[in-house]
């Protein structure tokens, strides 16, 4: 197709060629769209519909009704699990943000062997997600590792305990997620031309003014990738929820699946999905907005 | 002289294997327009960068001012820096980019917006403030950051191949540019350039570099007119060399014997050697005079040999000849085209003549291989 176009060919197939050329970003694309419109538009618009159904409770034979009221209910009975989830995974990004800036830095700039570096930020990926948090519950024990050492030192009173609270959960997130956050960062702060930064402390800018002028507005756009890459997921995360945060810590990751497997209540379950999409994008929508538009120079 | 502005005492730099630049003194004055050349790689860039302070030297020392500057950080020193690959703020736009050293130093506002645009007018940029850098072709990119280290009006100017990637009309125009504000100003230029014609018309000094040294420095008809060694006879500027042996040295005037068996003279000064040692004698091209060689004697007191004309091009305002000379030897000469004479055809033996003062001698080296490096 990048064939240069032979004018000794007959004028059809020239033509061909021609269209060959502007058929070709699709065709590229094809594979791409397709793939989202099998696996992410059409259940998507299952899940929004099956909100409007109404279900027999035995046979669960569903039929679409028109029913808003799933949507309702969905906010008046589980609000305060949607604004837990926010501050779970909010806290647990913004974490993450302040452990991997520094940490993509070094490798960025200062690490000799970056992939080795690498590597061990990913290692942990290399165990089930299940597995990893699971561990944590084994260290986080009352009478575990590092607790019950402290107790028996009496450094902590013995009724001191993490799981099964709102820190366990959030921290659980923090450390399954952080990849997610230290690659983009690392890939942003990777592409800064070191000459540049020569440039800055030509023109009078000492390490941190360089700092704060060029390399935090050239990560800009990795901050912001991180920010979602890690964001979105661990508002809908069940498994650090179900795991480290007991009974009174439940996230609505957790209460979607209990609707969807325990108690067959599909509508109620996509309700709820539908809604926790829509707080994430008109959320995400904003925070581009403000990213997007400005840099950190404006704000100084 | 006036008060010197920048030292470097012996200063080295290594890469590892590579020494970059070796053991380097230079002094450099107030006000000074300096300019450093050389083939790729001789260590321009090298020896400016530890001036600007992103280097730091394996050994030596560099002042500024008469002050130590050798562990300071960049930002400290009153040195700004044309880089060499531009290295421009991606993420903001011409105008601040020129206002960012404006911006470090607290200028006032409406000063920083005055002299943004000054710098911009002057670089020939105007209406190009809001643009990014990657908008921007290389020559415009390159002027940005010429104006981005002006606008500080900083005491000392690095200036990396500040016009390379300029178009030759602009180029012309911003070197009287560069020249007027350097002497208005009083900063002091150190500028690294590839163009002889750029370092011979706009530098008070220059130094030809080799292999991290400094081959020759001074005012650059010193150099042109004196070099001093077979590689500043070769790099600055077309020579014609002839080998043979010092013969003589008698009241100011040495006497070498070429090898084709010929005898020049020149003043003593300009062959500082011992007599007995093999030199080569130079002459610049359009130092000679060519004519028809009708046997006759040419006016005394000239240097002179014959040949036989092997080649003639036409250049408009000159004609260059190449002459085989005595052994073989190939030599070029360049005549103003006055149209007083007829030009001598090829195949004909002609004569060339030169005067002893413009004769210089240096001793012989193997210089081929770096001269393949320099093209
Ligand atoms: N960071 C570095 N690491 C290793 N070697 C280097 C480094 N910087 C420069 N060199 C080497 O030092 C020598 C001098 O380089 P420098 O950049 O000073 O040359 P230059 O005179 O500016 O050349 P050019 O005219 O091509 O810009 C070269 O041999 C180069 O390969
Ligand atoms: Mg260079």
């Amino acid at each position: 197709m990048e064939q240069p176009v032979r004018s000794d060919l007959p004028v059809a197939e020239r033509k061909g060629a021609r269209l060959g050329r502007r058929l070709a970003p699709y065709l590229l694309g094809a594979p791409a769209s397709l793939w989202l419109a099998l696996f992410f538009v059409v259940p998507m618009f299952t899940m929004l519909s099956l909100s409007l159904q109404t279900c027999d409770p035995v046979t669960l034979a569903c039929r679409l009704t028109w029913h808003v009221g799933e949507f309702p209910q969905a906010v008046g009975e589980f609000h305060a699990y949607f604004l837990r989830s926010i501050q779970y995974g909010g806290a647990a990004t913004v974490i993450d943000l302040v452990v991997a800036f520094p940490l993509a830095y070094w490798i960025a700039f200062r690490a000799r062997r970056k992939s080795f570096f690498l590597l061990m930020l990913l290692l942990p990926f290399f165990v089930s997600f299940v597995i990893r948090t699971l561990t944590w519950q084994f260290i986080l024990s009352d009478q575990g590792l590092i607790l019950g050492t402290l107790k028996n030192l009496h450094l902590l009173p013995q009724d001191f305990h993490v799981l099964a609270t709102g820190w366990a959960v959030t921290a659980g997130i923090a450390y399954n997620f952080l990849p997610f956050t230290a690659l983009p960062l690392y890939v942003a702060l990777e592409r800064i031309d070191p000459r540049v930064l020569e440039a800055a402390a030509d023109l009078y800018a000492s390490r941190s003014m360089a700092f704060l002028r060029v390399t935090l507005p050239l990560a800009i756009p990795g901050i912001f990738a991180a920010f979602l890459l890690t964001f979105v997921p661990a508002v809908g995360d069940f498994v650090n929820a179900t795991i480290l945060g007991g009974t009174s810590n439940l996230m609505v990751g957790n209460i979607i699946q209990n609707k969807f497997l325990l108690f067959t209540d599909y509508p109620a379950a996509s309700a709820l999905s539908a809604i926790l999409m829509a707080v994430l994008l008109v959320g995400i929508a904003l925070y581009s907005r403000v990213l997007g538009s400005r840099t950190i120079e404006e704000y100084v | 002289m006036q008060e010197v502005d920048v030292r470097l005492d012996r200063v080295t730099k290594d890469f590892g294997e590579t020494v970059a630049v070796d053991d380097l003194s230079l002094d450099i004055h107030e006000g000074e327009f300096f300019s450093m050349l050389g083939p790729s790689g001789c260590g321009k860039t090298t020896t400016l960068r530890m001036i600007g302070g992103f280097e730091e030297p394996t050994r030596g020392t560099v002042y500024l001012g008469g002050r130590d500057v050798t562990n300071l950080p960049p930002y400290r020193r009153d040195v700004n820096t044309v880089f060499q690959s531009y290295a421009l703020f991606p993420h903001l736009n011409v105008f601040e980019n020129v206002a960012f050293g404006l911006r470090r130093k607290k200028v006032d506002k409406r000063d920083i917006d005055r002299r943004v645009r000054e710098a911009l007018e002057l670089v020939d940029l105007r209406g190009f403030e809001t643009r990014k850098p990657s908008q921007m072709s290389g020559g415009q990119q390159q002027r940005v950051a010429l104006a981005r280290a002006l606008v500080n009006r900083p005491k000392v100017l690095l200036l990396d191949e500040p016009l390379g990637a300029v178009d030759l009309k602009l180029r012309k125009q911003m070197q009287l540019e560069l020249k007027r504000i350097q002497e208005e100003v009083g900063i002091t230029f150190i500028y690294v350039t590839h163009d002889q014609e750029e370092a011979m018309t706009m530098s008070d000094r220059l130094a030809v570099m080799r292999h991290g040294r400094a081959e020759q420095v001074g005012v650059p008809e010193d150099v042109y007119e004196n070099p001093q060694t077979e590689f500043v006879a070769t790099f600055l500027g077309a020579s014609n060399l002839l080998d043979g042996e010092l013969k003589e040295e008698r009241d100011g005037i040495s006497t070498v014997l070429l090898s084709g068996g010929d005898v020049v003279r020149l003043p003593s000064s300009r062959a500082p050697f011992r007599v007995g040692s093999a030199v080569r004698v130079g002459v610049r091209p359009e130092k000679i005079q060519i004519e028809a060689d009708e046997g006759g004697e040419p006016p005394m007191g000239l240097n002179r040999v014959r040949g036989l004309l092997r080649m003639s091009t036409y250049i408009g305002v000159s004609h260059q000849y190449k002459v085989e000379g005595p052994g073989g030897a190939e030599l070029t000469v360049w005549v103003q085209n006055l149209g007083a004479r007829p030009a001598p055809r090829p195949g004909e033996r002609v004569v060339l003549s030169w005067r002893p003062e413009h004769t210089f001698a240096v001793l012989p080296q193997g210089y081929a291989a770096e001269e393949e490096e320099a093209v």
